[in-house]
């Protein structure tokens, strides 16, 4: 087994000097009975590279991929060109096969693109200060509405109905077994909602997205200010990070925690994982924050590094009392994030949104054309609104039948009668009008 | 300080191979990026008047550069691609780059999650086989898919367990965990409102039975129990705890982070587990890319299943369905956006089918006889922490440093020197200075022979008086030994525009 390098003679030797008779003696204290005689069942033995490559192509080979047909899917997953030069630098060995950065004098290049990555992340947010990574954008949010819990020693939270589905369910399913209460708003679909009326007293936060989940885009400003006067956090959620190359960001709008999905930068849309969580916050909640923090140090001769700090916040020296029980976070994810933010730079950011706006905004209007399609927005940045003549998830079947994939129908994540017929669609930098003309007509054919 | 030697100095503070490298804002040049993107056409703009007046305040740098700086900070990390990485506890195994390159695939790096399920009935596939595989190789009947992580899966069969009990109209109260447990256990069961009981170990390193019997009562909701456990054993009297905990009404939570040592020859579901997290990046050598991402499947007993979360996937007229939204109302909720770590599971079924039925046996097996040998091999220069042979991970206390005023610390970052990742230290709690070795089973007998040798070289060195060279360690490496204190007294989290203006002056 090419895995495996131990030959026969070696394990006889290592036996003879533990003194044990044979590798299943060293399995004595497993109780009777429950050591495994049979082999594996079902499971044929290990299989060359090429036979491995041949089963599970035979899998992919099932499925119609983005990079083979025009693609209009958001909904917080959006399908980006990743300069080839990431993918080759997050395979290097020693970032990939590297472990958390315990031991800094041997990890200084985690350390120290993970300090880039905070700072990136802070950069585009607004914020003062952002934590080394969460698994994705929804359990990120989660973990703001507990921090927000912590700080105000409140406990109810209250939810933009602009909000994603997915992120309102995990930080409802939190509320329901950790003991905080949620007040979901209704479905915003055309963005009008007045959340400050939802505040009370006892309210620790609202958790508003930008754009929402529908494109719209907000100015905060004002429930920003309701929000702190009635003594709670404004925590902005940012699904497509790249909307911060155009759009003002949440910290100029007050936020006091901002979570975002990094998927865009760097990473693919990989069926929906592993993504990247951010998590961005005002300094003077430092202390509150979860996740592991990179700080800024000197070694024993007075040069500059790096290392995890403020651990005392962590589980695995606080235990019960920790912040999060979080440990593994999104370190590759973070790393292919960092290096394709670096790669953009200032003027390159600004292009690539500034082009994802545009295509959004041509393809709009020319689906908003359609006849019976209405474009809920007025505002949005790579996405938008529309409301169909009938309902959008047998529509979408039946663009995939023409091998389109034409938008996420919001039926598919919230069941809302009044979601029924409204379809999301988004552009990038990679819609390219072949496809917006393949979507047009596709549309107009169902639709028929 | 050391003095440093001006014989040996640079002009550039480099020192060969080892580069001094800036931060990226550092090496800014306003304008230029290493992105070029097609023009952007005619268009209306519609962004409700909040166009960014602000600079992000990102550098600008060429391709070349940006290629530079990441690979020079690469060389500054240990990487179990380069040798030994004994970490115990952490399963640091070769990754196999077959499963990078199966990743990767169109068809699968590039599906949207949110496609039509017909569309994506080969990604369905992969889950379902691995979920397959995953049942099988426990022994359990079901299998959440999608936490995120290990700490995750652990919240994930915390909450299966919380929902079982609230269904019978009691969440119940106390959870009993070992003091041997990893620190995600107790802050997993604080975090969903339980209130943890810690249970002492006993002289073998096992969980103290009589005290474990004594703790339990009406308002024990469950345990959390690793196992083969933290100090390396396997827990004999496992099968009597699980029938205690289910005897007063509980269920029993295994903690799978140490999978590794049994894959393939036992079976949790025979031992009377009711839920387990597997870390797909220890047992199935997902890569840890310096922290994550990681993977944390679940696998639940009868009694659990109907409460894991969404989403799964069922077999349906038309093929392969995914139910994302809750009809029985019995599953607990959502954990993550989405479906769940699909890149961690593709490369975990390429390791499982690589493997097979014969190379599962024979990871589990020479995980086993490595940590033997090793252990063995430096029992008479270290001290373990437990007579008799171990699993997959050999435990040593810090009696043998004793009276060298070498602390178990400064014997690791001698380690670094000799060009070693340093093993496990201070953990578990429950052995005083401990030193965790888990050498896994893609070790060499010739490389372990030459870290064995190592390590005793370096116990003797220590035993021999030589206490300031430990102290001072490490000497070789791109930093030497950071201020932590410093670091969490007056944190820097990220670099400030203000610092470049200042550097500039």
């Amino acid at each position: 087994m090419r895995y495996l390098p131990l030959t026969e003679a070696d394990r006889q030797a290592m036996l003879a000097k533990i003194g044990a008779p044979s590798v299943e003696s060293l399995y004595a204290d497993v109780p009777n009975g429950a050591l495994q005689k049979a082999p594996i069942a079902g499971l044929s033995n290990h299989m060359a590279e090429m036979e491995v490559e041949r089963f599970i192509g035979a899998m992919a080979r099932k499925n119609i991929g983005t990079n083979e047909a025009p693609s209009f899917l958001g909904a917080g997953a959006y399908r980006h060109h990743v300069p080839a030069s990431v993918d080759h630098l997050i395979q290097r060995g020693e970032f990939l096969t590297s472990y958390t950065p315990y031991q800094p004098e041997v990890a200084q290049g985690t350390l120290q693109y993970l300090f880039e990555f905070q700072t990136q992340v802070a950069l585009l947010t607004g914020m003062d200060v952002a934590n080394a990574s969460m698994y994705d954008g929804a359990t990120s949010t989660t973990e703001a509405v507990a921090m927000a819990n912590r700080v105000t020693r409140r406990k109810k939270a209250i939810l933009s109905g602009g909000l994603h589905p997915h992120y309102r369910e995990v930080v409802e399913t939190h509320g329901r077994h950790t003991g905080f209460e949620t007040v979901s708003a209704p479905l915003d679909a055309t963005g009008k909602e007045d959340l400050a009326k939802l505040l009370g007293p006892d309210a620790s936060c609202v958790v508003v997205q930008n754009p929402s989940f529908f494109g719209h885009v907000h100015d905060l400003k004002a429930l920003a200010d309701a929000v702190h006067a009635a003594g709670a956090l404004l925590i902005v959620v940012v699904t497509e990070i790249v909307s911060l190359g155009l759009i003002t960001p949440p910290g100029e709008m007050g936020a006091d925690i901002v979570t975002a999905e990094g998927q865009s930068i760097g990473n693919p849309l990989g069926f929906g994982g592993p993504y990247v969580g951010l998590f961005a916050a005002r300094e003077k909640f430092l202390r509150q924050m979860p996740g592991r923090l990179v700080g800024q140090t000197a070694d024993v001769d007075g040069r500059r590094g790096w290392v995890l700090t403020l651990s005392t916040r962590e589980q695995h020296i606080r235990r019960e009392k920790a912040t999060s029980n979080i440990c593994t976070n999104s370190g590759l994810c973070a790393l292919a994030f960092t290096i394709h933010m670096s790669l953009l730079g200032e003027s390159g950011l600004n292009h690539l949104a500034r082009l994802n706006h545009a295509n959004a905004s041509v393809l709009a209007d020319r689906l908003a054309g359609l006849p019976g399609v209405k474009l809920i927005n007025d505002s949005f940045f790579n996405e938008f609104t529309l409301q169909l003549p009938k309902p959008a998830i047998g529509v979408v079947e039946e663009l995939a039948k023409r091998r389109i994939l034409g938008g996420v129908p919001v039926a598919r994540l919230v069941k809302d009668k009044a979601a029924e017929n409204l379809l999301l669609v988004a552009a990038t930098e990679l819609t390219t009008e072949a496809e917006m003309d393949a979507l047009e007509s596709g549309l107009k054919e169902v639709l028929k | 300080m050391t003095t440093p030697n001006p014989l040996t100095n640079t002009i550039s503070g480099n020192r060969g191979l080892q580069i001094e490298e800036p931060l990226i804002f550092e090496m800014d040049a306003p304008g230029r990026s290493g992105v070029d993107l097609p023009a952007v056409p005619q268009h209306k703009e519609r962004l409700g008047g909040l166009k960014r007046k602000s600079e992000v305040g990102l550098p600008g740098l060429g391709e070349s550069q940006v290629v530079r700086h990441y690979t020079k900070l690469s060389q500054k990390n240990y990487a179990i691609d380069m040798s030994v990485y004994p970490l115990g506890s952490c399963t640091m195994k070769h990754n196999p780059r077959l499963n990078e390159k199966i990743a990767r695939l169109n068809g699968i790096a590039d599906l949207h999650p949110m496609q039509p399920v017909s569309t994506v009935q080969g990604a369905l596939e992969v889950i379902d086989t691995l979920a397959h595989w995953l049942k099988t190789l426990t022994g359990m009947p079901a299998v959440a898919m999608s936490p995120a992580a290990g700490a995750h899966g652990e919240l994930c069969g915390m909450l299966t367990i919380r929902a079982a009990h609230l269904a019978k109209g009691n969440a119940r109260k106390r959870i009993l965990v070992p003091e041997s447990a990893h620190g995600t256990n107790p802050a997993t069961a604080a975090s969903i409102g339980y209130e943890v009981d810690p249970v002492p170990a006993d002289d073998r390193g096992r969980v103290d039975l009589a005290a474990f019997k004594a703790k339990l009562g009406p308002d024990v909701a469950g345990t959390m129990i690793t196992n083969p456990n933290t100090c390396g054993l396997f827990e004999n009297d496992i099968i009597d705890i699980a029938d205690a905990v289910h005897g007063a009404g509980g269920y029993f939570y295994c903690d799978g982070a140490n999978f590794n040592a049994i894959v393939g020859r036992v079976r949790p579901g025979d031992l009377g587990v009711d839920a387990m997290h597997i870390n797909l990046h220890k047992t199935f050598s997902t890569p840890h890319g310096g922290g994550g991402p990681g993977a944390g499947p679940v696998v639940l007993s009868e009694a659990l299943a109907p409460y894991a979360p969404l989403p799964y996937v069922t077999h349906g007229k038309n093929g392969f369905d995914l139910v994302e939204q809750d009809d029985s109302g019995k599953a607990f909720g959502r954990l993550k956006g989405f479906h769940g770590q699909m890149g961690m599971f593709t490369r975990a079924l390429s390791y499982i089918l690589s493997h097979g039925a014969d190379g599962l046996r024979q990871v589990s097996g020479d995980a086993v006889l490595n940590a033997n040998y090793l252990q063995a091999s430096l029992r008479g220069d270290l001290s373990a922490a437990f007579p008799g042979t171990c699993m997959h991970e050999a435990l040593f206390n810090d009696d043998f440093l004793e009276g060298t005023n070498v602390t178990t610390l400064d014997f690791a970052k001698a380690m670094i020197d000799e060009g070693y990742h340093p093993m496990t230290m201070y953990f578990p709690l429950v052995v005083h200075g401990a030193l965790l070795m888990e050498p896994t089973e893609t070790e060499s007998k010739t490389d372990l022979d030459r870290y064995i040798e190592v390590v005793q070289g370096l116990a003797r060195r220590a035993k021999g008086g030589d206490a300031t060279y430990f102290q001072g360690a490490p000497y070789h490496t791109p930093r030497r030994r950071l201020d932590e204190t410093l670091a969490a007294r007056q944190p820097i989290l990220r670099w400030k525009p203000e610092q470049a203006k200042k550097a500039a002056e």
